[in-house]
């Protein structure tokens, strides 16, 4: 990354040329310069966009999507910050699904080699699974829209707009740059106290080169980053008029719902269309590979001419795989040969041999769905040799990909309209996106008219991307004085080394792997494989722990680095650690390092006498670098916590004879109002890179939950979810009369 | 078959299957896109509205059993152009994050604030079942305590 600097984002100059240039009325700002062409292969460009009308609006144009990250508003306060705006001018648009707007390129400068970065096409991003697990899940993701575009692009777009818009005031009066200064959208004037709006200069402005290298604001300047400045999208998401993809409209609109195979890898083998037909206002079945869609005139009627219809599908031989089988088969894989190894440093089989104490625990982590509220949808048009797409994704672009392939048109033919995603948390990212697939197909088959298929939920629970299951074995030794002295982790499932590696200071560490495909879709969930690993590691390093005879916060803290440690003890002492908890609860501690940021959490627990678990309050601490918007930092980390809670309290995707068993939210539950515990969230105040947000405040809390059950019953919990450990004979251990 | 039903104070005159789902025709025959699909079967309140001033999951409830009851959905909550006490009270504790569930919440909310002005948090848990996968839980019961404390 040290080589990248922000001048590669200005260097390119006029690149693109005006025809690219979108928007309505206004003076379009410095539109096009501030990009950077990488190869000549159609490689990706970032082009950060500032417009400044004459009445002096400034829109900041946004390459990423708004799925609830409050990224729109995070990276328009670092964009105006530098620029100068006043804020009550700022607006905001989403980039336009073209290829001009790419964010994969800040993307993949922050996190791979220039080099690298140099020779791979965009689609290498996401080409391969690995590579897209290394990336995130951040082509549009609170995780990396702040630190990559916005701290590579957009702050560095504001900072050059503003610098042409001084340079041209500062020739309109005839006087020097350096006399001038910009403040609230405007130029000032020094010694003559005269001022300019930005609107009034913007035109000369837009003509002038832009500066190779504009000085971003030291952090004492800074106005609007770092304040917790209200979310621009809230009005309109508390009244109802916020347009999502599934309340696009347009004229001549029918509707479609859809059938999929119900065990992965099956494909359409008959149907019978007769009983659909027959129901009042349906046009059409259409046959796809592996599903049937009906379109009819309402989706209610689309939908009941699919469950008018008895399509057979066939298994791709997967018809017998069902949960236990999977186990069986996840259990002979860690039982087998000794695992390709990711990490070894020192002699593990050596230190746990000479150990004074160790210790063995398996752990395992279910697959799980995403279920974001709004279910796929999406609304196509083919027509005219032409195809528009209106949906909400994390990535436009692979969408309109995905409709141009599955349309057989060139891409330049697909007119992709983003919508506002109903929630993501990675079943929009792109390859993943069969609902635009299908959308497109059944669009073609009954061209000319519009059509919008909208999935039911529990097409959405059965044909997911999942979570991928994980099983982990660890064996961990102690020395004499409790120190851990060697560390193994052997799991199965598509798991990236960085998510399980412990971050204590363990001198023998072993990681190895092995990696067991199965019919069973996978993707990418809300903090990858972080979410399975911070249970694991976090659940077994409290276990030795407890059997070095700690306190699990003292023995953890023994062992983290400086900045790690001051966040667990920022979540300690914030938590009241030290001092025993109310009673009839119990504490536990976790602490994960996940895109960038480091996250330590606090669960504290009770136990009612039928077993009933509840999560009372959770205090989390986190480093994430400088805030941006602190009010929007800390309802992610919120956010995390709670999906995180629902998957550890009930998330399970089960199978049966191949197919998903588990079908709505009535047997697919999630948290709700009654599992929600107080959260505090505590910014540790830093100056350290910045890391992400949308993701970090998950991890932990599966494993702080755990290890609190640990600490009120002595009952090691080592699978999720919770919802299938009895706890009712396992009341909190000092809840009982001692013996006299 | 044809229905007369009232929303939002207005009446309107539908052509749907008896059958259909009240969400349906709000969304699809009146256009009303503020109250979301998320389930289909009333297990995730994405879809509430009130009926006479009741939070009802829109996608159990046929148009043919409706009879006369009046239908507010989260376009009406407020008088055209201003903003519901509770609208503010979102706003206020910057809620929303995707916002897709919202408009069933803050209909279930109003529903319950309009029987109980201040209730308790378990009152608050047993009564507030709507999901958010965003996670604004914490900000949901923030938001009723500032209501409830008026």
């Amino acid at each position: 990354m040290g080589r990248w600097t922000r001048r590669a984002f200005i260097a390119g100059g006029s690149l693109l040329g005006g025809g690219l240039v979108i928007g309505v009325g206004g003076v379009l700002f410095a539109p096009n310069r501030i990009s950077v062409k990488p190869a000549a292969s159609g490689a990706p460009q970032i082009t950060t966009w500032i417009e400044i009308a004459p009445d002096n609006a400034v829109t900041v144009i946004v390459p990423h999507c708004e799925m609830g990250q409050g990224v729109h508003t995070a990276l328009a306060q670092m964009a105006a910050d530098e620029l100068d705006a006043d804020w009550n001018l700022v607006r905001v648009r989403e980039a336009p699904a073209l290829d001009e707007y790419a964010n994969g390129y800040p993307v993949r400068v922050f996190f791979f080699d220039p080099a690298i970065a140099a020779m791979a096409p965009r689609a290498a991003d996401y080409g391969t699974y690995r590579l897209a697990r290394f990336v995130g899940l951040q082509l549009t993701g609170g995780s990396s829209s702040v630190r990559a575009t916005g701290d590579l692009g957009l702050r560095v777009a504001g900072a050059a707009a503003r610098a042409v818009l001084i340079q041209a005031a500062a020739r309109r009066w005839g006087v020097p740059e350096g006399e001038c200064e910009a403040r609230l959208s405007s130029v000032h004037h020094r010694s003559s106290d005269r001022s300019l709006a930005f609107g009034a200069v913007a035109d000369e402005a837009a003509s002038l080169p832009l500066p190779e290298n504009p000085p971003l604001k030291p952090r004492e300047a800074w106005r609007i980053m770092g304040k917790s400045l209200p979310r621009i999208d809230t009005p309109s998401k508390v009244d109802g008029s916020r347009v999502y993809g599934i309340d696009t409209v347009v004229p001549g609109l029918l509707y479609a719902t859809v059938a999929a195979a119900p065990v992965f890898g099956g494909k359409l083998v008959s149907v019978d269309e007769a009983p659909a037909m027959a129901v009042a206002g349906v046009k059409q079945v259409v046959r796809l590979d592996d599903a049937v869609a009906v379109v009819a005139d309402s989706y209610w009627r689309a939908l009941k001419g699919l469950r008018a219809l008895k399509p057979v599908f066939s298994d791709g031989g997967n018809g017998a795989v069902d949960s236990p089988v999977l186990a069986s088969r996840f259990a002979t894989a860690l039982s087998t040969g000794e695992g390709s190894t990711l990490t070894h440093t020192g002699d593990v089989a050596a230190a746990l041999a000479g150990a004074a104490k160790r210790i063995e625990a398996e752990y395992a982590a279910p697959y799980l769905a995403h279920a974001p509220m709004e279910p796929m949808n999406a609304t196509v048009r083919v027509a005219d040799g032409r195809c528009e797409v209106w949906a909400g994704t994390q990535d436009p672009l692979n969408a309109r990909d995905t409709a141009a392939k599955a349309c057989g048109l060139g891409p330049s033919l697909v007119t992709m309209h983003n919508a506002m995603p109903g929630g993501g948390f990675g079943r929009r990212l792109p390859f993943v996106m069969d609902f635009i697939d299908q959308a497109a197909r059944v669009a073609k088959a009954a061209s000319p008219l519009p059509v919008k298929l909208i999935w039911s939920r529990e097409e959405d629970i059965r044909h997911d991307f999942y979570r991928p299951a994980a099983l982990c074995r660890f064996a961990g030794g102690l020395d004499a004085s409790g120190r851990p002295v060697a560390w193994s982790a052997r799991f199965i499932g598509n798991a990236d080394e960085n998510a399980a590696v412990p971050p204590y200071a363990i001198p023998h560490l072993r990681l190895a792997s092995d990696k067991l495909d199965s019919h069973v879709r996978t993707g990418s969930w809300r903090s990858v494989d972080h979410s399975q690993h911070g249970f694991f590691v976090e659940s077994f390093i409290d276990e030795l722990a407890h059997a070095a005879g700690q306190d699990p916060w003292k023995f953890r803290r023994a062992l983290l680095p400086d900045r790690h440690r001051a966040v667990l003890d920022l979540a300690a002492s914030e938590s009241g650690w030290e001092s025993p908890p109310p009673a009839g609860r119990a504490r536990g501690i976790a602490l994960v390092e996940a895109f960038g940021s480091i996250a330590a959490e606090v669960a504290e627990i009770e136990i009612d006498a039928k077993g009933g678990l509840r999560v009372r309050r959770v205090t989390a601490a986190i480093d994430c670098g400088d805030l941006v918007n602190p009010d929007i930092a800390a309802a992610q980390i919120e956010g995390g916590i709670m999906f995180g809670l629902a998957a550890a309290l009930y998330g399970e995707i089960t199978l049966d004879k191949g197919a998903v068993v588990e079908s709505n939210f009535w047997d697919y539950e999630v948290a709700r109002m009654a599992d929600t515990p107080e959260i505090a969230v505590h910014f540790v105040p830093s100056h350290g890179p910045r890391g992400g947000l949308g993701e970090p405040g998950l991890p932990p809390i599966a494993a702080a939950v755990a290890n609190a059950i640990f600490a009120a019953t002595g009952k090691r919990i080592r699978s999720l979810p919770f919802k299938n450990h009895n706890l009712s004979a396992e009341r909190l251990r000092w809840s009982e009369p001692s013996p006299a | 078959m044809q229905y007369t039903l009232s929303v939002n104070g207005r009446q309107a005159t539908v052509d749907v299957d008896p059958d259909t789902p009240l969400l349906w025709v709000i969304r699809e025959s009146l256009g009303l896109t503020g109250t979301k699909f998320g389930c289909g079967v009333a297990a995730c309140g994405a879809c509430t509205v009130h009926v006479d001033g009741e939070a009802t999951r829109s996608c159990s409830v046929p148009i043919e059993s409706l009879g006369g009851k009046a239908v507010t959905t989260i376009e009406g909550l407020a008088p055209e152009g201003g903003r519901h006490k509770i609208q503010q009270a979102w706003i206020d504790a910057q809620v929303p994050q995707c916002g897709y569930c919202q408009s069933g919440m803050i209909m279930a909310v109003a529903a319950l604030l309009a029987r109980k002005p201040a209730p308790s948090d378990d009152e608050i848990d047993g009564e507030i079942t709507n999901i958010c996968r965003c996670g604004t839980y914490p900000r949901i019961r923030r938001a009723i305590r500032a209501l409830a404390q008026g």
